[in-house]
């Protein structure tokens, strides 16, 4: 489990995020939500350990991880896949999976093998520089390349960003068989209406606090959201 | 013809030595974008460091003593000079080279009261050589030969290893690679490591040639070299190599056609000529990002 307690990150001169806790259980599908500049990437960020909190604490299964370094929270299981998928252009497909398990030392030939299962269109790609893919497969991509770091919980920032209707449907499919396979997922996206589908557990953040939280189906019938999110 | 031969043989050895240190400056630029003004005058340390150290011990120590010594020198500046500066903006950095660049400049002037320093004379390489009626130094065929390795065996674990990948990784995408678990400090003083040993290696074969060391003996090789990875397209590997011997056997004409005033004025006209009209160089990266 991923406790967030009274974490306030500090980010680009202004306090992003101000004192939000919340929990991710194990092998749940947890979502943030909230408009642009609530602080959902900052928490994800600074779980991260790109980014250093002010104050706060985040522990994971009872060890304090505040403010480490990034290759040690990976080293935990902790991944992210970043905002704009940020697949590397010129390395290929093949390349940026590796990459993926950059710390592990032992055999890649499984881990290769279930992440062309879930993606086959990958496996057709493999020696392709990962630029010339398409958005969705470099979402695609940049998940396989999350799930070869053997994750406990991949944390996802916006996968639906400028993807097609479509593509995005089959993203959230992905999210959920890679959730039943044993991840714990958290996720935060502007798409509300598609996480609150898939998540079991919600937290509305807005302007850096969280004002709103309980399962997805709870949040989705909350009149407020409804407004302000659903449209 | 011997004449010719002659141009031409010692054209590609200083390319050679230029394209050693050439590699120095664009592996840096690929990955920090930084343009490590001091990488000439660690150079030209190389070079001062094998005159004290022969002077007392035998060849076979001295030579990979002062290449684990340059090394050590590259990683400690990196460590030292720029690493406290990785998040402050990209000019703060390159004053930073700057700055270490006169300090080795001086450190070297002190050290040496000023005076020239005689490079030893190594036997393998310094022993004459004649080649289809050309008589030159063995260094002379030495170069191209041990330059072409050791590019081979760099390009090999740039493309290969995981500490290639990791460094192709990093030069495209801090964050991204942190993501992954790159350590980004462990690919860069890497990077300083392999920049350094490869000048150490060049220093050996330049010296061999122009055998007077002083203080500024590695401002204008540096020049040149940077330069040429300039030309090359700074930031490519294959360019460097080929702007470095482009350069080096243009100047050699030229000094052999009497016009040996001009020769370093080519190599800084041929420095304008680039970025007046391709700014990117031979090989460079096209400055389009794909997001």
């Amino acid at each position: 489990m991923l406790k967030i307690e009274d974490l306030r990150v500090n980010y680009g001169g202004i306090e992003a995020v101000k004192g939000i806790t919340f929990e991710v259980p194990d092998k749940s599908i947890v979502t943030l939500i909230g408009a642009n500049g609530a602080g959902k990437s900052t928490t994800l960020r600074t779980i991260a350990g790109l980014v250093k909190p002010r104050t706060g604490k985040i522990t994971l299964d009872g060890e304090e991880i505040t403010g480490k370094a990034p290759n040690y929270i990976v080293s935990k299981g902790i991944t992210l896949v970043p905002e704009g998928r940020r697949v590397f252009p010129d390395l290929t497909v093949l390349e940026n999976l590796k990459i993926g398990a950059y710390l592990r030392k032992d055999s890649l030939t499984k881990d290769l093998d279930s992440i062309y299962e879930l993606f086959p269109r990958l496996k057709e790609r493999s020696w392709q520089a990962a630029g010339t893919l398409s958005g969705g497969e470099q979402q695609m991509l940049a998940v396989g390349r999350a799930l070869m770091s053997r994750p406990k919980i991949m944390m996802m920032d916006e996968p639906s960003l400028g993807l097609a209707p479509l593509v995005v449907k089959g993203i959230f499919d992905i999210i959920r068989e890679i959730n039943r396979q044993g991840v714990t997922i958290l996720l935060i996206e502007q798409n509300a209406n598609m996480a609150l589908h898939t998540a079991d557990l919600a937290y509305v953040l807005e302007t850096g606090r969280i004002m709103l939280s309980g399962s997805g189906d709870e949040v989705l019938k909350n009149e407020q959201v409804k407004k302000a999110y659903l449209g | 013809m011997e004449f010719a031969i002659s141009i031409l043989l010692s054209g590609i050895s200083v390319g050679g030595q230029y394209a050693l240190i050439a590699i120095g400056y664009t592996l840096v630029y690929g990955i920090l974008r930084l343009i490590n003004f001091a990488h000439g005058d660690v150079f030209m340390a190389a070079g001062l460091m094998m005159v004290y150290l022969s002077a007392s011990l035998p060849l076979s120590v001295s030579v990979p003593l002062m290449v684990i010594l340059t090394v050590a020198l590259g990683f400690a500046i990196e460590r030292i000079a720029y690493k406290p500066l990785r998040s402050a903006p990209r000019m703060s950095v390159m004053i930073s080279a700057i700055g270490v660049s006169y300090l080795l400049q001086n450190l070297a002037t002190y050290v040496t009261g000023g005076l020239p320093q005689m490079y030893p004379s190594i036997p393998g390489l310094s022993a004459s050589v004649t080649i289809m009626g050309a008589t030159t130094k063995w260094v002379t065929v030495v170069t191209p030969v041990l330059v072409v390795i050791l590019v081979v065996a760099l390009t090999q674990l740039i493309d290969h290893t995981k500490v290639g990948m990791a460094m192709r990784a990093v030069s495209r995408d801090f964050e991204t690679a942190q993501l992954m678990g790159i350590k980004i400090n462990s690919v860069i003083s890497a990077t300083f490591i392999i920049g350094s040993f490869l000048a150490a290696v060049g220093s050996v074969l330049y010296f061999t040639n122009y055998r007077s060391i002083v203080p500024l003996s590695g401002a204008m090789p540096g020049l040149k070299a940077f330069v040429a990875a300039v030309f090359g397209g700074i930031g490519s590997i294959p360019g460097a190599v080929i702007g470095a011997f482009l350069i080096g056997i243009c100047e050699t004409i030229i000094k052999g056609s009497n016009w040996t005033v001009f020769s370093d004025a080519f190599t800084f006209a041929l420095l304008i000529v680039v970025l007046v009209t391709k700014p990117t160089g031979l090989f460079g990266e096209k400055a389009t990002d794909k997001v």
